[in-house]
């Protein structure tokens, strides 16, 4: 869609790190606060968005998450509590401790969940807000995405503690794990595990995931080339999580072939369907260009207004 | 009652945090140092630690922070020790609180407020001495107040606690000990209201925060010499009171600006914009603005003086949009 | 630098002074605020203040003398500066509120009061206008700012009101510009021309049933009673030249086109846009004109040259319900016509009542162009027009 040119400015795809929004989202509770950064649209689907209005709003319509005012790197779904989608890196960090701090504030024992890649772990805000994370006892949850490159910058040659990105977290007395970022289940229990203990004994958590993009940073960036070798993504292909997971319940849980290809025509039909809506649907009026710049109600947050938890 | 700035910004603050348990402190020192200027003295006693939060020096980290709880339905003020430092947390006041309301297409908003002190004081040198108001006043998304008066910094900041918007509340070191008729009670001041501080015929003075007291020195020395200037204060920065100011403008067909920021794309340029464009035709010539001289903020005392607006150069300013030498 | 004083225009509608009295003399030296005169105006006596520094040179209009304003009276200067130019430049231009003067191919413009004439001085805007609102002529006042710029306290003395001035129980308007031009031209006609007054009344039975077909269709923009005696007028001045004339002092002048000008109220005043050239235009053409030219006189987009120059002008109260009425002549025509309702009455036919649908139609002229016989002819003309109206005939001829 993008290549179509229905999808405009910068997109991120998550192809080849799904394992990991998967996996952690799924071992959240409802209740459960979601962030992440602009590589959001895994997260965002995972914690249950439609994607029809998702498309929608990568398609800039009126009937986008954000009516296509955020667009590709801010998608946000309050009702569902993911929180967003930013373009900073590491500067949604401070927000996810701050919506834990809330949490705090009110006697709550939901937890955030923030992700973040590896990229952002040397910033000053992701430094600032692991300080803060453990002083305070924030019940945040950090999923690191270490999908080992920047944009064309590798992981070590960016983060001085590299080989265990986690270490940084433990810098700051931070409990940390490391999983294995391509294979779903053990995403889920490791994120699991991480959450019980945030839940339970409210404190912080850093879990470094260690996954992979086959594709480039952006759409607009090579998958390979002067930065990494084609033989290395072609490597890491061989373990890619939709392949690894249908593998496993073919092996051990009796699947059929049969179901599985059922799967995968339900999950195209979603999306053909998406698209369909998303071109479908009007894009904003320009009268509403000025609409939603200052808050005008009272009492307009949607937790004032009771935030309904999907 | 007769109460000092600080005294009336410690009465307002006090007052929202009785009456909404969402409201929270958060900044460096304002817990048990009772704030670096003294503004949330007796907090930590009324309130506890749990409403009144200590911070390590991370402006950004809590500043963010501040945002994030915000989002989550509660309604942070956080203190900067000065809007200097502030700068440290631009990013997040920038690009998060006044975007996200905007990002979620209505979904999300945030009810925050950010104050302390946005000006020179005394010999606190460059890094510790600039007005940046102009800065807040150009992201949409953003609401700016610069209260001059106790009266009008209770009022103010209690609109500012209970408004939907991210608020930047800026106060003055050399305010925080001048005193004031302040109301009594439970009153709000509207963010977007200014206030004709002094009427005239002969001129309009336009002034916010400490050059209004300088410009209200001004009026009293020009009525001496048979001028009556009306001085206006425009009281919230974003958004302006244009109506009131040009009013005033229409009236006397004379304008003074008086500003301590940088002349350069200052706040009192877009004031002047905006003027001209409502009362062209009621102009003797043109406005004339008394800013802040264009160096970062010397040390020494002399250089000092001579770099920010005094009761002499607004004078002269007078003097000038009457054609009188 | 030599400074004129000048015969001030203190009032709105002074047009000229009397110095009663010199309070300096030659040769003295007075101070900017001194009272140099006492100015006998039309309304009081009213003190002439120094706006300048210097010595007096020379006074130039002696006590007792009438002038008009803006006319150069004094001299201020140095005790040894060169005044030749000055005093060669004496005669200032006066506000101009002049009626039109017209070629006999050109249309001319009039400068209706509130104008600025022009001046080489920058002027502040907030000058300009209250120049165009009170009449002032800029050319006579000298600035006082950088640049020799025009600014408001160089108009001081001439507004006529002072800041903090005594606040009278009485609400005082100040008049509009409109209502200054209605004032010159309304006096200016009643004061010299000599009217006088023919009144007739027309049968409407042909034109409303005209105006009732109008309505039945779309294609073309309904015709209403006024643009019937438009066209009546237009068909009765082509066979009438004599009543599309001016006097011109000393001599008639006859006007080569028809310009009717339409009065259209305004909430504030009167306005008159001019159709040009009736007696060579369709009737279709002169509606449609109308309903333009209208318009934009309500929304006051008309400029200048728009709304002067009538050669003969209508005037319709009939929607007020007004039986008749009696105009006054708006120069330079030489006569107007007064057009009330349409009444349903009794009326005298063969000898019997019957319902008549009338309209009473009153002439003002000026009985320095126009005899008593010349405007009865063309009134008898007018009504047999209105009373057989042919909108689909061309008209019979120009000028």
């Amino acid at each position: 869609m993008y290549a179509l040119g229905k999808i405009g400015g910068f997109c991120h795809l998550y192809i080849g790190e799904e394992a990991v929004a998967v996996g952690a989202v799924d071992a959240l509770q409802p209740e459960d606060y979601v962030f992440s950064a602009y590589r959001d649209h895994g997260h965002c689907l995972a914690r249950g968005s439609d994607p029809k209005r998702v498309m929608a709003e990568l398609f800039g319509r009126a009937t986008g998450l954000c009516k296509g005012k955020g667009g590709s790197m801010h998608l946000i779904d309050a009702e569902r509590r993911f929180m967003g989608g930013y373009a900073i890196v590491g500067g949604h960090l401070p927000l996810a401790a701050g919506v834990a701090f809330a949490v705090q504030y009110r006697g709550g024992n939901e937890v955030v969940l923030c992700f973040l890649g590896e990229g952002a772990v040397p910033s000053g805000a992701c430094h600032e807000t692991l300080n803060l994370a453990a002083l305070w006892r924030l019940p945040v949850l950090f999923v690191c995405e270490n999908n080992r490159y920047g944009m064309g910058t590798p992981v070590e040659r960016a983060v001085a503690l590299y080989t265990d990105v986690s270490q940084n977290a433990a810098a700051y007395g931070i409990e940390s794990g490391r999983v294995d970022g391509m294979d779903v289940l053990a995403v889920r229990q490791a994120v699991s595990k991480a959450a019980d203990l945030v839940r339970g004994s409210r404190r912080p958590y850093f879990l470094e995931a260690r996954t992979y993009r086959f594709l480039g940073h952006s759409m607009a960036d090579p998958s390979h080339g002067h930065y990494r070798s084609k033989s290395e993504v072609d490597e890491a292909k061989k373990r890619d999580p939709l392949h690894l997971l249908k593998a496993r319940l073919l092996a051990e849980r009796q699947a059929v072939e049969a179901d599985l290809k059922a799967i995968e025509q339900e999950a195209a039909r979603a999306v053909q369907e998406a698209v369909e809506f998303a071109e479908a649907s009007p894009a904003l009026a320009e009268s509403a260009l000025e609409d939603d710049v200052y808050t005008r109600e009272e009492g307009a947050s949607w937790r004032d207004r009771g935030g309904r938890v999907q | 009652m007769r109460l000092t700035y600080r005294e009336a910004l410690n009465q307002s603050l006090r007052e929202e945090m009785r009456r909404d348990d969402r409201v929270f402190l958060i900044g460096e020192d304002v817990a048990y140092y009772q704030g670096a200027f003294k503004v949330s003295k007796g907090f930590l006693e009324e309130f506890g630690s749990r409403r009144i939060v200590d911070t390590p020096i991370t402006e950004l980290g809590f500043t963010g922070l501040a945002v994030g709880a915000a989002m989550a339905g509660l309604r942070p003020v956080v203190e900067v020790m000065t809007f200097n430092f502030a700068i440290l947390a631009l990013d997040q006041i920038v690009n998060n609180a006044a975007k996200i309301r905007y990002m979620s297409g209505g979904q999300l908003s945030v009810p925050l407020v950010i104050r302390g002190p946005g000006s020179a004081a005394h010999q606190l040198a460059a890094q510790h001495s600039q007005s940046l108001e102009a800065w807040f006043c150009h992201m949409p998304g953003l609401k700016a107040a610069g209260p001059a008066t106790p009266h009008d910094a209770k009022g103010l900041l209690k609109s500012a606690v209970r408004d939907e918007n991210p608020v930047i509340f800026i106060e003055a070191q050399l305010l925080y000990p001048t005193q004031g008729e302040v109301g009594e009670g439970d009153y709000t001041i509207p963010l977007g209201a200014a206030e004709v501080k002094r009427t005239g015929s002969d001129v309009t003075l336009i002034a916010y925060s400490k050059m209004l007291l300088v410009a209200l020195e001004a009026a009293e020395a020009l009525a001496r010499e048979g001028i009556q200037a009306e001085v206006v204060d425009p009281r919230t920065l974003r958004p302006l009171d244009l109506p009131t100011l040009a009013a005033s403008a229409k009236k006397t067909g004379k304008v003074v600006i008086v500003e301590e920021g940088w002349p350069f794309a200052g706040l009192g340029a877009q004031i002047a914009e905006s003027l001209y464009g409502r009362v062209f035709d009621y102009l003797d010539g043109p406005i004339v603005r008394v800013t802040g001289r264009d160096v970062p903020m010397p040390y020494a005392r002399n250089l000092e003086d001579a770099a920010i607006p005094d009761v002499e150069r607004v004078v002269a300013a007078v003097r000038q949009v009457l054609y009188r030498k | 630098m030599a400074s004129r004083v000048i015969m001030p225009k203190l009032t709105d509608s002074m047009e000229e002074g009397v110095v009663v009295k010199w309070r300096k003399a030659e040769g003295e030296f007075v101070e900017s605020g001194d009272v140099l005169a006492e100015i006998e105006t039309d309304k009081a006596v009213m003190d002439l203040e120094a706006f300048a520094s210097g010595t007096l040179r020379k006074i130039l209009v002696p006590e007792g003398t009438t002038v008009p304003s803006g006319t150069l009276i004094a001299v201020i200067g140095e005790s040894d500066e060169d005044i030749q130019e000055i005093l060669a430049g004496r005669a200032t231009t006066s506000e101009s509120a002049t009626s039109t003067s017209r070629a006999a191919t050109s249309v001319a413009v009039t400068t209706p009061a509130g104008t600025v004439p022009a001046t080489e001085s920058p002027v502040s805007p907030r000058v300009r206008t209250l120049a165009r609102e009170h009449g002032i002529d800029l050319g006579a006042i000298k600035g006082s700012g950088p640049g020799g710029r025009i600014v408001e306290r160089d108009l001081e003395g001439l507004i006529g009101r002072g800041k903090g001035g005594v606040e009278s129980a009485v609400r005082e308007v100040p008049l509009t510009q409109m209502r200054k031009a209605i004032i010159r031209m309304t006096t200016q006609s009643k004061g010299p021309v000599p009217h006088f007054y023919v009144a007739s009344d027309a049968d409407m039975n042909e034109g409303l049933r005209l105006v009732e077909e109008s309505k039945k269709q779309t294609a073309h923009p309904h015709i209403s009673i006024n643009h019937l005696v438009i066209g009546a007028a237009a068909r009765a001045l082509v066979q009438h030249p004599g009543l599309n004339a001016s006097f011109a002092g000393e001599t008639i002048r006859l006007f080569p086109t028809i310009d009717i000008g339409i009065a259209v109220g305004l909430e504030d005043g009167l306005i008159v846009p001019v159709l040009r050239d009736c007696g060579r235009k369709t009737f279709a053409q002169l509606v449609e004109e109308e309903r333009v030219l209208v318009a934009r006189a309500r929304n006051r987009e008309l400029s200048p040259h728009e709304y002067t120059g009538a050669t003969f002008a209508i005037s319709n109260l009939g929607m007020f319900d007004v039986e008749s009425f009696i105009a006054v002549i708006l120069p330079p025509a030489a006569a107007v016509l007064a057009v009330g309702a349409v009444r349903e009455i009794p009326v005298a036919r063969d000898g019997r009542v019957e319902i008549g649908q009338r309209l009473k139609l009153t002439l003002s002229c000026d009985h320095r162009v126009v005899d008593g016989v010349a405007a009865a002819k063309f009134l008898q003309t007018l009504k047999y027009e209105l009373e057989h109206p042919h909108p689909s005939l061309p008209p019979r001829g120009g000028g």
